[in-house]
């Protein structure tokens, strides 16, 4: 398994600047993942871009936990750093009723199209994104395809009018 | 002026749409255009031959591909890999069995490490064939196409030969490989290896050396290695940007550390580097194939895991237990501890990233793929803002986009 020493340095790192930032650190199967309350997204992002080399958001993406669940859904930010090769996991917590979070499409470019990747999918919306709309269903597509209590085959076939 | 979009269910903003088509025109290329490599729609705004903006649009060919992995078992979920990125089908493979894997703990037989480096760089050489072949084409060069696909067609048939499908081979499984390289397939591939130089030699002579392909492509979509960055590029278009990152380097996987290639970078960051990038990835990735041929012992190809891995057939006839372990791997299929994890490969086509979501079951939680093409194509404007209609066209030949992978 791979050491995760450096990447946890990360994390004290950021709890030692601001302890309201790290809600949690989970260090399983040779990666980290730093959970973070929504509110401090962008000062996050904003310091581990610029203090410590994160400089590519590699992916971003939603996850349904289940109707049940409460926070419902979760928002994943993989980053990696083309200084030190390392990779970190952001994980935000989301609830159904107020499923929003401030873009971080003006810190990374790229997360333009994953943010309106997951609006399209699961609805959680972007505040602040420049151009949210949806970008692999059609415009007038009804509900979200990918929370759990979307039916695999939709609700009736789908017609282009 | 400015209708900036307030209601995010408006769609494209064009603002002061009626007095700029004055003097500027909307032309919508695709989703039919040969040029776009599937069904790619963008909304170019001219002035004259001059892109004023372009917006991509994309989404014609989703199929839901990451809503069906959550309603299959893990080794169903294999097949569906293939069809995303169809040039790639054993880069998807690889990543999709390395997150079940990881999630697993499974430690991989040393003889299937080499075998899974050997088809994905083979299979690097094909996809790459395809996009020079292709790439060409749009640009105006015919024969290459030609010179190109005869060669594919040779790593095709070594595909076949060890998995049964040219296209979709579905050969690597979470644990191991479906089954061992068939007899002769080591003088056929060192047969192909010999060939390849003198192949690529003929695609240099077509058209490194020409004038017009030169033309064609020097100076054109530049973006920089800041912006390249920025915008989340990969492969060989960050590479073509003077970036040397290559996930086989910085974070390796399947013992890429223990050979010996380079990662080939260029630092203008037009269309020509990324053409000369990919041409040079050709040539190492074809030294990479010699050295795994010479690394190949006879050895076992799955993993030491009978709950997860299929026993072989002559277990089965002799043994009760593997004959249990095969029933309950197909009709139920095999728990995976919960936990999540993000798996990043080299594909042919920058990084592709697989994240994986287990809470316990025969079936995963979530399924995420990061397709290469999906990112690098978001970065089309600003490769093609300020460039003419036709540039375009050689643009998106150099991103290296496959529409399979970016719709899902």
């Amino acid at each position: 398994m791979a050491d995760t020493t450096a990447l946890l340095e990360f994390a004290n790192k950021l709890k030692a600047k601001n302890a309201a930032w790290v809600a949690e650190v989970i260090d399983a199967l040779g990666e980290v993942s730093i959970v973070i309350p929504r509110e401090t997204i962008v000062d996050v992002c904003i310091e581990l871009k610029d203090e410590h080399q994160f400089d590519l958001l590699a992916d971003l993406c939603g996850a349904d936990r289940g109707p049940e669940e409460d926070p419902r859904f979760v928002v994943n930010y993989h980053l990696f750093s083309t200084k030190h090769f390392g990779r970190l996991r952001l994980k935000v917590r989301v609830g159904e009723d107020d499923a929003k979070i401030h873009t971080v499409s003006h810190i990374w470019r790229t997360a333009d199209w994953h943010e309106r990747e997951t609006y399209d999918l699961f609805g959680i919306v972007f505040e602040n994104h420049p151009d949210l709309r949806r970008i692999l269903l059609p415009s007038d597509f009804d509900g979200y395809a990918l929370r759990k209590d979307y039916p695999l085959r939709g609700y009736e076939p789908y017609s282009m009018n | 002026m400015s209708t900036a979009v307030e209601n995010i269910s408006t769609g494209v903003e064009f603002e002061a749409l009626d007095s700029a088509l004055e003097s500027q025109m909307i032309l919508s290329m695709g989703p039919q255009h040969p040029s776009t490599h599937g069904v790619l729609r963008l909304d170019l705004r001219l002035d004259g031959e001059l892109i004023v903006k372009a917006i991509p649009d994309i989404g014609y060919l989703h199929t839901g591909m990451e809503k069906l992995f959550e309603y299959k078992k893990y080794q169903q979920g294999i097949v569906i890999t293939d069809r995303m990125d169809y040039l790639n089908p054993l880069g998807n493979n690889l990543a999709y069995v390395m997150a079940g894997e990881k999630l697993l703990q499974l430690e991989i037989p040393e003889r299937a490490q080499v075998i899974r480096v050997l088809f994905c760089e083979l299979q690097r050489i094909a996809s790459h064939l395809v996009w020079l072949g292709t790439h060409a084409l749009d640009i105006g060069a015919m024969s290459p196409f030609f010179y190109c696909f005869r060669h594919r067609e040779k790593i095709l048939n070594l595909i076949e030969a060890a998995s049964g499908g040219r296209m979709t081979p579905s050969y690597f499984r979470i644990g191991g490989l479906m089954m061992d390289l068939p007899a002769g397939f080591d003088r056929r591939c060192r047969q192909f290896l010999d060939d390849f130089p003198e192949a690529m030699q003929t695609f240099e002579s077509l058209l490194t050396g020409n004038t017009l392909w030169q033309s064609r492509t020097e100076g054109i979509g530049i973006i920089s290695a800041e912006d390249a960055i920025n915008w989340g590029l990969t492969g060989p278009c960050l590479r073509g940007s003077g970036v040397n990152i290559d996930v086989r380097r910085a974070n390796p996987y399947c013992g890429y550390e223990t050979y010996d290639f380079e990662v080939p970078t260029q630092p203008d960051g037009d269309v020509w580097s990324r053409f000369k990038v990919r041409m040079r990835e050709m040539a190492e990735s074809h030294k990479i194939c010699r050295q795994a041929l010479e690394r190949l012992r006879p050895g076992p190809i799955k993993a030491d895991a009978p709950k997860v891995v299929l026993p072989d057939r002559d277990d089965m006839r002799k043994h009760m237990d593997s004959l249990i372990h095969h029933f309950l791997i197909v009709a139920e299929g095999f728990n995976v501890p919960p936990g999540e994890v993000y798996m990043p490969i080299e594909a042919s086509k920058g990084e592709l990233g697989v994240y994986m979501r287990s809470n316990g079951g025969p079936k995963p939680d979530r399924v995420h793929f990061r397709g290469p093409s999906f990112v690098n194509l978001q970065a089309l404007p600003v490769m093609s803002e300020g460039e003419m209609v036709a540039d375009v066209v050689a643009i998106i030949g150099s991103l290296d986009i496959v529409l399979g992978e970016i719709d899902r």
